[in-house]
């Protein structure tokens, strides 16, 4: 069944079975491997997307509740790597195997989106959904509240 | 970053001509770094003509910081521009490389000598092709961040335009090394290399292999361990919108599909029947009463010192415990996968593996082929842990290949099958007798060890993993015996991250504090008494002590410390913790390292945090319990681990000095568990002998 959506500001249309979840759309069929798969559960946030501007699972969101909205993956979060929460991120040096990051930026930019200049306690609330096996939840919170600095500064790099 | 180094010279063939030897130079390279990494920078470094300078990275890159910190060694030497400084994995070449994986927090360890070496020569070579240049002795040339320099005559060239010269010299041998105290990139926290790649998506990962053609499988395996497939039948799975074909394979029934998704529900819809083998009738209490009984059998000796009996039995003061740690999964972020192509004459794989060498021999195993008709390629690794010391998902992806030459798959195991058939961190059980004096000093400890072996060497030998963290504490207690006996229940074990240290130096450094009690000493005090010998372990712990004010802790707060000697570094730890009402709260945890000799002191203070959150979950969420031979947890929703809101505050003090290198990402792991609960005593008087620590058992 053929579904389009906007993809990263682009017409996306793609023939795959309705109730495909948008993650395997975006790896699978579309290449677009940036996404990551964690658990298939909605548990660990590796394949955090953002549904017309909203942080949303890519793993249980099926296809076909997509057509006609807007997804936006770490792909399309900025065209050079410039959105705040990538420029904090490359500052405070976060990622470290990474697998997890593009599922916590992602979280983070909308995060950021809703509230510009967030507590510790609204880090803790927005990012808790997001599994880090290395252990990067320190660097993670800096480079939020640095975001933020970034983001009120209009600052671009 | 995955460019083949072969490939990269055909298609660089007068443009990166640079340091590289031309194929029959290559050969007696080759020759040279037999049973070792090769002295060689033709293998490590690419000087462009455009003076763009690659290294050659040959050790996987799990989060651990080696594309960082190993061509931080190469430039250093090279005295290169680290600002121009790009990566590539390196192909797999143990003849060029020696034995390329990463395990045992080696990848420094053994890098540190033959990279400087490899950087050395590279810069000699290029000294030597200015000199014949300016027609002048080298000894009066300098190098400058990528130039030769005349200090005589202020001429300048840059290493790319003497590239060329440079690649027909002889590589040099013996060229001297930089004095440490002018190192300008080691010992600097220069930024990570990967981080840009890692924060805009376009990082490729194992799971992220992209070959044109590919179709996506997963494997359908039996859910006890050792059982097989005794029939199944095909035909729901195969009606699955998606799906392509149905397989058996050596491990289970592999269902292939145009998408994983569709892969997935194929095996939902799959029929099979087990012989679920005898570990079906496996469970978790049957294993801990099995450690016991066994831990009470004489064992395989690990170490005899003084007379254990004779001074137990006269001590002034006895202590009696046993002490139990449960199976590990190693869950990193990216579970297992593997893709594969697999031909008459040749196999490709694109694999997340720790072992680059041991993959590719497998893969020729499997297939029949010759190592060198096998190319592996190497990405990044969405964590490790020593979940990917072991190839099995690797093998699978190339039995699944096989049975359709020349497509190529990607086999993806769910979150459930990484959890349910990883190969675990033995559970462990230890029985320990130990005495003080009049004074209240140690003077007797025995440890008799019962769990499995997956390290094992001959019959009624010691494996060293079942014991270490406890036969090897440099304490100085003058009567010791500690033995271990193999038990082992059918469940798949391997290396965790820390090993046989993350279970035995909770044991060890937990009784050690039981005894500290019964003698009535201070804990910091106590070590520092046994420690006499061990003067970078004592110099860490009294760093750890001072830097968080031992003694002193924060209204409502309580402290527990723990060292350990693991990886060739010196670790000592004090967490501090409060604990309300039943509930546990990790409020500080302060580490104090010493690795030897500094490469990147930002990722040395990473890697001692990811350890601490690493063992964190281990001690304090979830663990692995066996019901029917199966695995009783799936996912985080059942095994839990550390969220950011459980961040402790970590502050991590590096002790330098100037001995070799040692490792670093395993360090910070073992001594969190014995600090917690240490901690934990402290608060409330409960000595926790089991991880993990559940609230239960605090009220």
């Amino acid at each position: 069944m053929a579904i389009t959506f906007t993809l990263n500001g682009g017409r996306q249309t793609v023939d795959v079975h309705p109730q495909t979840p948008l993650l395997w759309v975006l790896r699978d069929t579309l290449g677009m491997t940036g996404t990551k798969f964690g658990c298939g559960m909605a548990l660990c946030g590796a394949c955090t997307v953002h549904l017309n501007g909203s942080a949303i699972r890519a793993c249980i969101t099926p296809i076909a509740s997509v057509a006609g909205k807007s997804v936006t993956s770490i792909e399309g979060l900025s065209a050079d790597t410039t959105h705040p929460v990538q420029q904090a991120w490359m500052e405070e040096d976060v990622p470290q195997c990474g697998y997890c990051q593009s599922g916590q930026l992602m979280a983070a930019a909308s995060l950021l989106a809703k509230t510009a200049k967030p507590t510790d306690a609204d880090i803790d609330e927005a990012m808790r959904g997001n599994i880090c096996r290395c252990g990067t939840y320190s660097q993670i919170r800096r480079a939020i509240h640095r975001a933020a600095e970034i983001k009120s500064s209009g600052v671009k790099a | 970053m995955s460019v083949n180094r072969r490939d990269f010279l055909r298609t660089g063939a007068g443009l990166f001509i640079g340091l590289m030897l031309p194929e029959s130079s290559r050969l007696a390279a080759q020759g040279r770094g037999r049973g070792g990494p090769a002295l060689n920078p033709n293998a490590y470094i690419h000087v462009g003509t455009d003076d763009s300078v690659t290294f050659l990275i040959t050790k996987a890159e799990m989060g651990q910081g080696t594309v960082t910190s190993l061509s931080q060694l190469l430039a250093e030497e090279l005295d290169c521009d680290w600002k121009k400084v790009r990566t590539e994995f390196a192909p797999v070449d143990p003849a060029l490389y020696g034995q390329q994986g990463v395990y045992g927090s080696q990848s420094i360890r053994s890098s540190w000598a033959p990279l400087r070496q490899a950087g050395a020569a590279g810069r000699a070579m290029l000294v030597e092709a200015a000199a014949q240049k300016w027609g002048v002795d080298k000894a009066q040339l300098q190098t400058d961040n990528g130039f030769v320099v005349n200090p005589a005559s202020g001429a300048r060239l840059s290493y790319g335009s003497l590239a060329e010269a440079a690649s027909k010299l002889p590589v040099p041998a013996g060229v001297p090394l930089k004095d440490p105290k002018q190192f300008r990139i080691i010992g600097k926290s220069v930024k990570r290399l990967d981080t840009r790649a890692k924060v805009n998506g376009t990082a490729q990962f194992g799971l992220d292999a992209k070959v044109p053609g590919m179709v996506f499988a997963v494997v359908a395996r039996c859910p006890v361990f050792g059982g097989k497939v005794a029939s199944f039948d095909p035909t729901k799975a195969k009606a699955v919108p998606g799906v392509k074909t149905v397989v058996q394979v050596p491990s289970g029934v592999a269902v292939i599909g145009e998408n994983t998704w569709a892969a997935m529900q194929g095996r939902k819809a799959l029929e099979i029947r087990w012989d679920e083998g005898p570990v079906a009738n496996v469970n978790s209490a049957g294993i801990s009463k099995m450690f016991a009984e066994y831990a009470e059998q004489p064992g395989a000796v690990a170490k005899k010192s003084g007379d254990f009996e004779q001074a137990f039995a006269g001590a002034a003061k006895k202590v009696n415990a046993v002490y139990e740690a449960p199976y590990q999964s190693h869950s990193p972020m990216e579970p297992m996968n593997c893709t594969a192509v697999v031909r008459a004459d040749s196999c490709e794989i694109w694999a997340p593996t720790q072992m680059q060498a041991g993959g590719r021999s497998a893969a020729a195993q499997l297939t029949g082929l010759k190592p060198e008709q096998v190319k592996l390629n190497t990405l990044f690794l969405g964590g490790g842990f020593g979940r990917r010391s072991s190839v099995d998902y690797l093998s699978e992806a190339v039995e699944v290949a096989k049975t359709m030459p020349g497509t190529p798959v990607k086999l993806t195991w769910s979150r459930e099958d990484d959890m349910q058939h990883d190969l675990y961190r033995p559970a462990s059980y230890v029985k320990f007798s130990g005495a003080v004096d009049a004074e209240g000093w140690p003077v007797a400890l025995s440890a008799k060890v019962a769990c499995p072996s997956f390290f094992g060497g001959r019959p009624g030998a010691v494996d060293s993993t079942a014991v270490e963290g406890i036969h090897t504490l440099e304490y100085t207690i003058p009567n010791m015996y500690v033995d271990w006996r193999k038990a082992d229940p059918g469940i798949p074990t391997t290396f965790w991250r820390a090993v046989g240290y993350t279970q035995n130096t909770f044991f060890a450094e937990a009784f050690l504090d039981e005894l500290a009690a019964a003698g009535g000493k201070d804990p910091v005090e106590l070590r520092r008494k046994l420690l006499g010998n061990s003067p970078r372990l004592l110099a860490v712990l009294n760093r750890a002590a001072e830097k968080a004010n031992w003694g002193k802790p924060a209204a409502g707060r309580h402290q527990g410390v723990a060292v350990v000697n693991n990886i060739g570094s010196f670790t000592a730890m004090v967490a501090e913790v409060s604990v309300d009402k039943g509930k546990l709260k990790v409020h500080r945890v302060v580490c104090a390292v010493d690795c030897g000799h500094i490469v990147n002191p930002a990722i040395i203070t990473q890697q001692i945090e990811s350890g601490i959150v690493y063992a964190l979950s281990a001690s304090t969420k979830g663990a692995i319990t066996i019901d029917k031979g199966r695995v009783q947890q799936g996912n985080f929703n059942n095994y839990d681990v550390l969220r950011i809101d459980e961040m402790p505050k970590i502050d991590v003090h590096i002790v330098e000095t100037e001995n070799t290198p040692g490792g670093i990402g395993e360090a910070s792991v073992p001594p969190l568990a014995p600090a917690v609960a240490n901690a934990i005593f402290a608060a409330t008087g409960k000595r926790l002998r089991k991880l993990p620590i559940r609230q239960e058992d605090l009220v």
